[in-house]
């Protein structure tokens, strides 16, 4: 099996071309983008709109019973009742639409409740020293929601590029198709590799948002050291055990 | 409606190899999670290392999992042990943290009294900490419910029967009826789990009923 | 000036929590609210930024409606210190201190040369520039907190509750600190509080509220500890109000007694009495001894009762006679600007000078506000 797994790696057929890993890499990697621009477009705004006013809390409810609904199931649904569009749309529509709702509630709910734990007295202050409501969304909310925002667009990805894998069945291109196809043929290496894949995929996705996060949220959310010696004088504030965000994620 | 009137045995088949597929990775998960979670809250050194190796296993996408794993624990690509172990992988990744974070939501006047009064190591694990993090261990066990319910009918694409099975045939034949009592019933089988495990932690704390229940 | 007109709060559930509030803030004072929780001390206090409109009279700063003017400017020109601080936790301790100028339109370079400029008057190290609010203790994050409200110098300060998350230390120290401070800057100053000790050491003129939200009495903080309205605020100043009204009673000249003294490293010589006072090489008093018990050789250190508390001579009558009550000899030890020794004065001495002190006068025509700081010339 490994032996296979490896000879189907190193044949020089399973780079190239269309249904090459190259091209199959771009697809995932442009489905994915593209239904994470659709998706946040959406859900930031409306989240940051029910997080920094209050309104419509059920938006958030809404999303987040999608959750229950399992995403083959919605998939399938979709691409049977879109199949008579024309050419490649009969997929890809259907497929970035799922997609897309997917990702939504992750986002939703990481931007609504990262603008809604914001501090009250650091927001308090935001409006008593004069600043006016947009400002306090963007000087003071915003960036203190960031690690929850940021980390409900981390399972969004995760979630679209799991689900992108699963949509090879209805006719997708990615990754996906290598463990589709493979398992029609009863080709495992195949099957097997094209696991490999999507599994270092998502791997490299999560540390590479992971990065970002780093560089994007001001060091005084993450309790990273900045330089420095801790401060000695006085009362010392109480260190927390690790901090304790709220898990986004459901698989897929 | 017409569909599922002649068809309903088979559901209900599949519907029962659903359940265990995903029912009993719960299980597993749960009886995993416990003493990682507890290492993990006990010695803070391993709390990153075992907090991020849960959420790196927790990223791996299931169709590659069930399809990668035979290689890794060397079964038959069609055994269903394939998919009880990528789902229990799943729940512990999901658990252990929830666990971890329970038991540190413990007072710490809680547990020096529990040590004051004699107990020591798994007694006050078991009789003290434990039944105190049943909340928001069940509330970790919820979520674990509900994505192991949707993520199993993957396992159809594998060759692994069980719901997901209406799934793929309704749309590969395109029959309507079976598809939507796909979604139907999967839905309805992890809101099912779900108050199961609702009633669980209600039965398993007491406490919380009195407190609340006297509005 | 802020002058509240009559002005009341009734939240949407019908809770009254301020009731007809006629008031003056005058300029360059410390006007202290203080009553017990949910008085509405903090409503009052938040109707003058607009953060709660009123439901009924005006808030007139400086001639000028609050209602009329523009909601953030308003907040912009008006220092405003929270309990817990509000600092934000994503900026650093200077870009919290730079807020308002920054919202004003400052460039950088300014916003950043007057945040340093008020981090050191604020008494913080620069070093605590680059921190972030969570590496701060409580005390460090009040400071910041107090730089952040001072940074645009404002004319008007609001501050509500700002020392009382801190340990009682600290508060102290910083309350000293507030008093230099304002003694610098002189403005004009609303400062909430549930504590009378506080009140009193702050305040200027002292409002006290009662649960509803009205006034009962606002005063000089010695006229209200000397003349309490009603039973209510004599209830809420608290029984000892005697003896703490003496911290506003300047020492008459006291009959000052001389004082036999040794100093710390030689013999006592014949023992006088059974106490005896030792200082050091520049008079200053370090304590006092038993000469029974050191017999001929020279005092030490470990032979010192440090029991006894000072008392300056300019000092107040509070001061003399915690001096005499407190010192082991009962001769209560008087000492100068610089700290060197004057003399000793007894007990019964402060207790005839205290007798023969007036009371603060009390104004005959209008109880409730007798002694309040005289506004009169500010409000035509
Ligand atoms: N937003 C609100 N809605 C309803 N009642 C309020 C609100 N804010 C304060 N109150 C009530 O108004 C009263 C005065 O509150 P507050 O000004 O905060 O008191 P204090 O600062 O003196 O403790 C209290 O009874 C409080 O419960
Ligand atoms: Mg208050």
């Amino acid at each position: 099996m490994i032996a296979s797994l490896l000879s189907w790696f190193t044949d020089a057929e399973t780079w190239a071309g269309e249904s090459g890993i190259g091209n199959r890499l771009l697809e995932h990697l442009w489905y994915t983008l593209a239904t994470m621009v659709v998706a946040m477009v959406l859900a930031v705004p409306a989240g940051l709109w029910v997080g920094h006013t209050g309104h419509a809390r059920w938006l958030v409810t809404v999303a987040n019973s999608l959750r229950a609904v399992p995403t083959l199931g919605l998939l399938l649904a979709a691409s049977l009742w879109l199949r008579t569009l024309p050419g490649d749309l009969a997929y890809v529509v259907p497929s970035i639409a799922v997609l897309a709702l997917l990702a939504i509630p992750p986002v939703l709910a990481g931007t609504y409740g990262g603008i809604e734990a914001v501090d009250p007295a650091a927001r308090d202050a935001a409006y008593g020293v004069g600043m006016r409501g947009r400002q306090v969304l963007w000087q003071v909310e915003v960036p203190n929601a960031l690690p929850l925002i940021l980390s409900g667009v981390r399972s969004a990805v995760l979630q679209v590029v799991a689900t992108a894998t699963i949509a090879a069945i209805v006719g997708l291109g990615g990754l996906g198709r290598f463990i589709i196809d493979g398992l029609a043929l009863s080709d495992y290496a195949q099957a097997g590799g094209g696991a490999l894949l999507v599994a270092v995929l998502a791997l490299a996705l999560e540390g590479l948002l992971a990065l970002v996060q780093r560089r994007l949220v001001s060091p005084g959310l993450s309790g990273r050291p900045v330089g420095g010696s801790r401060k000695d004088d006085e009362d010392a504030p109480r260190e927390e055990p690790g901090e304790s965000t709220v898990d986004l994620r459901t698989p897929a | 409606m017409d569909w599922l009137a002649s068809n309903w045995r088979t559901v209900l088949d599949l519907a029962v190899s659903h359940l265990y597929l995903a029912g009993v990775p719960l299980v597993v998960g749960l009886v995993l999670s416990v003493p990682l979670g507890w290492t993990a809250k006990r010695w803070s050194r391993t709390y990153f290392a075992i907090i991020t190796s849960a959420g790196l296993l927790y990223t791996i996408p299931s169709l590659a999992l069930f399809v990668v794993m035979p290689l890794i624990v060397g079964t038959k690509i069609l055994d269903p042990l394939n998919v009880v172990i990528a789902m229990s992988v799943y729940t512990v990744a999901l658990l252990a943290r929830t666990v971890a974070d329970g038991l540190t939501a413990v007072p710490d006047h809680v547990e020096q009294a529990a040590t004051a009064m004699g107990y020591k190591g798994l007694r006050r694990l078991f009789g003290v900490e434990l039944p105190l993090a049943v909340p928001v261990v069940a509330a970790g066990l919820r979520v674990a419910a509900v994505s192991n319910v949707s993520i199993v009918s993957v396992a159809s694409i594998v060759g692994i029967s069980q719901l997901g099975d209406l799934l793929v045939d309704g749309y590969n034949r395109v029959i309507w009826g079976e598809l939507v009592t796909g979604i139907l019933a999967t839905v309805l089988l992890a809101l099912v789990l779900d108050a199961l495990i609702v009633a669980g932690a209600k039965v398993l704390t007491p406490w919380t009923r009195a407190a609340g229940g006297r509005a | 000036m802020i002058r509240f007109d009559g002005v009341t709060k009734q939240f949407p559930d019908g809770t009254v929590a301020v009731d007809d509030l006629s008031l003056t803030a005058p300029t360059g004072k410390i006007t202290v609210l203080v009553g017990p929780s949910g008085c509405g001390k903090t409503t009052s206090l938040r109707m003058v930024n607009r953060m709660i409109e009123p439901t009924r009279g005006a808030i007139v700063i400086d001639g000028q409606d609050t209602a009329r003017m523009d909601q953030a400017q308003l907040r912009r020109g008006i220092g405003y210190v929270i309990q817990h601080a509000g600092l934000f936790p994503h900026r650093t301790v200077l870009d919290n201190i730079g807020t308002v100028p920054r919202l004003l339109g400052w460039d950088r370079a300014r916003t950043r040369e007057r945040s340093r400029e008020l981090l050191e008057r604020v008494g913080l190290d620069a070093r605590l520039a680059d921190r972030y609010p969570t590496q701060l203790s409580g005390g460090q994050q009040q400071r910041v907190g107090v730089a952040r409200a001072l940074a645009a110098d404002p004319p008007i300060m609001l501050m509500d509750e700002p020392f009382s998350a801190v340990d009682p230390i600290v508060r102290d120290q910083l309350q000293d600190e507030f008093l230099r401070l304002q003694d610098e800057l002189d403005k004009t100053i609303v400062f909430v509080t549930h504590d009378i000790d506080e009140a009193i050491k702050l305040g200027d003129q002292v409002a006290v509220l009662r649960v509803g939200g009205s006034l009962a009495q606002v005063a000089e903080p010695a006229y209200l500890l000397a003349h309490p309205a009603d039973d209510f605020v004599a209830d809420f100043v608290g029984r000892d109000r005697g003896y703490r009204s003496l911290q506003f009673q300047p020492s008459p000249r006291l009959p000052l007694r001389s004082e036999r003294t040794v100093v710390l490293g030689e013999r006592p010589g014949e023992a006088g009495s059974a106490w005896l006072l030792v200082v050091d090489e520049h008079r200053h008093p370090v304590g006092w001894v038993e000469p029974g018990r050191v017999g001929d050789r020279p005092v030490e250190d470990a032979d010192l009762h440090r029991g006894g508390t000072l008392a300056r001579a300019d000092g107040t009558l509070r001061g003399a006679l915690d001096a005499a009550l407190s010192s082991p000899s009962r001769r209560g030890v008087v000492v100068d600007d610089s700290g060197a020794l004057i003399g000793t004065v007894l007990a019964h001495e402060v207790l005839s000078a205290i007798e023969d002190t007036d009371r603060p006068e009390r104004d005959e025509r209008d109880p409730v506000r007798g002694g309040a700081v005289d506004v009169a010339g500010e409000q035509a």
